[in-house]
C-alpha cells in the first residue's frame, strides 16, 4: 500500500507522467529522456529517483550509463491514471444527462 | 449504457465515445449554445463558468472562463472549423493556464483539433469524439493536465441532483 501511495505521489507530476509516458515505448537512457523535455540531465535524473522510489521504474548499471525501463506493473497505474480522467469527463456528461432530460420534458424517463 | 470510454490511437490522437439518452439535436445543442454549457462543462465541485462564448459557425470563436470562487481560474479559447448540424462538429481548441504553469507546458498548451460527431442511436445519441494533438508528447500532457486541473468531481454531488 505503501508503494501505492507512492506511485500516486509519483504520478502527480506532469513530466513524470510523461517521462513514464516515453518509457512505455522501451529502455531509454537519461540522455535520450531529457532531450524531449527541455530539461537539464540533473533535473531528469531527479524525477527518476522519484519514479524509481515508487516502483514506476527500474534502472540497470551498464558501463556509464543507467538505463531505465518501465518496472512490470507500472502501466497498471498509467491505466489507474487514465481511469481517473474517465472518471473526470464522466463527471461532466453526468451533469450533460441531467441537463438533457430537463430539457426533453417527454424523454424524462428513462425509455429502456 | 451510457458509460465513457477513453481511449489512446496511434501517436496523438485520443478517442472518446459516450451515449445519452437524449436525441442528437439536443446533444448538439447543448455544446453550442451557452446557456446550457454553463450548466455542465464545469469540471469539478465547486467550478463555474462565469465567461462562455459560442459563435457556433464556421470561423466563430470560443471563449470559455471557469473559476473557482476563490482565484482559481482556468480558461479555454477556439475556433470553430465546421458545422454540420445536428451531427457534426469539428473545431480546435487550447487551454490558458494562469501562472505558473505546471513544468514544462506550454502555454496556452498546444492546439487540441477536435471532431465531434453526434449519431442518433436507438432512441439517444452515440457521441463520438476524436481529438488530434500534434505529437504524443503533447498528447500525454494534455491528458494529465485535464487531470491536474481535477476534471475529476465527486460522484457522491453528482447523485444528489435534483431531478
Amino acid at each position: 500500500m505503501n508503494n501505492l501511495d507512492a506511485a500516486f505521489s509519483a504520478l502527480a507530476d506532469p513530466t513524470r507522467r510523461a517521462i513514464l509516458a516515453r518509457l512505455a515505448l522501451g529502455e531509454t537512457t537519461v540522455m535520450e529522456l531529457a532531450e524531449p523535455f527541455a530539461m537539464s540531465q540533473p533535473a531528469v535524473s531527479r524525477h527518476l529517483k522519484v519514479l524509481e522510489g515508487a516502483g514506476l521504474i527500474t534502472r540497470r548499471i551498464e558501463g556509464t550509463k543507467r538505463p531505465c525501463r518501465l518496472a512490470p506493473g507500472a502501466l497498471e497505474e498509467i491505466d489507474k491514471w487514465l481511469a481517473m480522467l474517465r472518471r473526470a469527463l464522466e463527471a461532466n456528461y453526468d451533469r450533460l444527462d441531467q441537463l438533457l432530460a430537463d430539457m426533453e420534458p417527454g424523454k424524462e424517463t428513462d425509455p429502456k | 449504457m451510457t458509460r465513457l470510454t477513453l481511449k489512446i490511437e496511434g501517436d496523438t490522437h485520443v478517442v472518446v465515445t459516450r451515449r445519452f439518452k437524449a436525441s442528437p439535436e439536443a446533444v448538439y445543442r447543448a455544446h453550442t449554445e451557452p446557456a446550457l454549457i454553463q450548466k455542465w462543462l464545469l469540471g469539478p465541485e465547486g467550478w463555474t463558468m462565469p465567461v462562455c462564448i459560442n459563435e457556433a459557425k464556421p470561423g466563430g470563436r470560443i471563449r470559455y472562463e471557469w473559476s473557482d470562487g476563490s482565484g482559481g481560474s482556468l480558461t479555454l479559447t477556439g475556433e470553430y472549423v465546421a458545422l454540420e448540424p445536428f451531427g457534426r462538429i469539428v473545431h480546435v481548441e487550447r487551454f490558458h493556464m494562469p501562472d505558473p504553469a505546471p513544468d514544462n507546458m506550454p502555454n496556452p498548451t498546444p492546439d487540441n483539433h477536435i471532431e465531434t460527431r453526434f449519431e442518433a442511436d436507438g432512441q439517444g445519441t452515440l457521441m463520438t469524439m476524436r481529438m488530434t494533438l500534434p505529437d504524443s508528447a503533447t498528447r500525454e500532457a494534455m491528458l494529465a493536465t485535464g487531470m491536474e486541473y481535477g476534471m475529476e468531481a465527486s460522484y457522491a454531488r453528482l447523485d444528489e441532483l435534483p431531478a
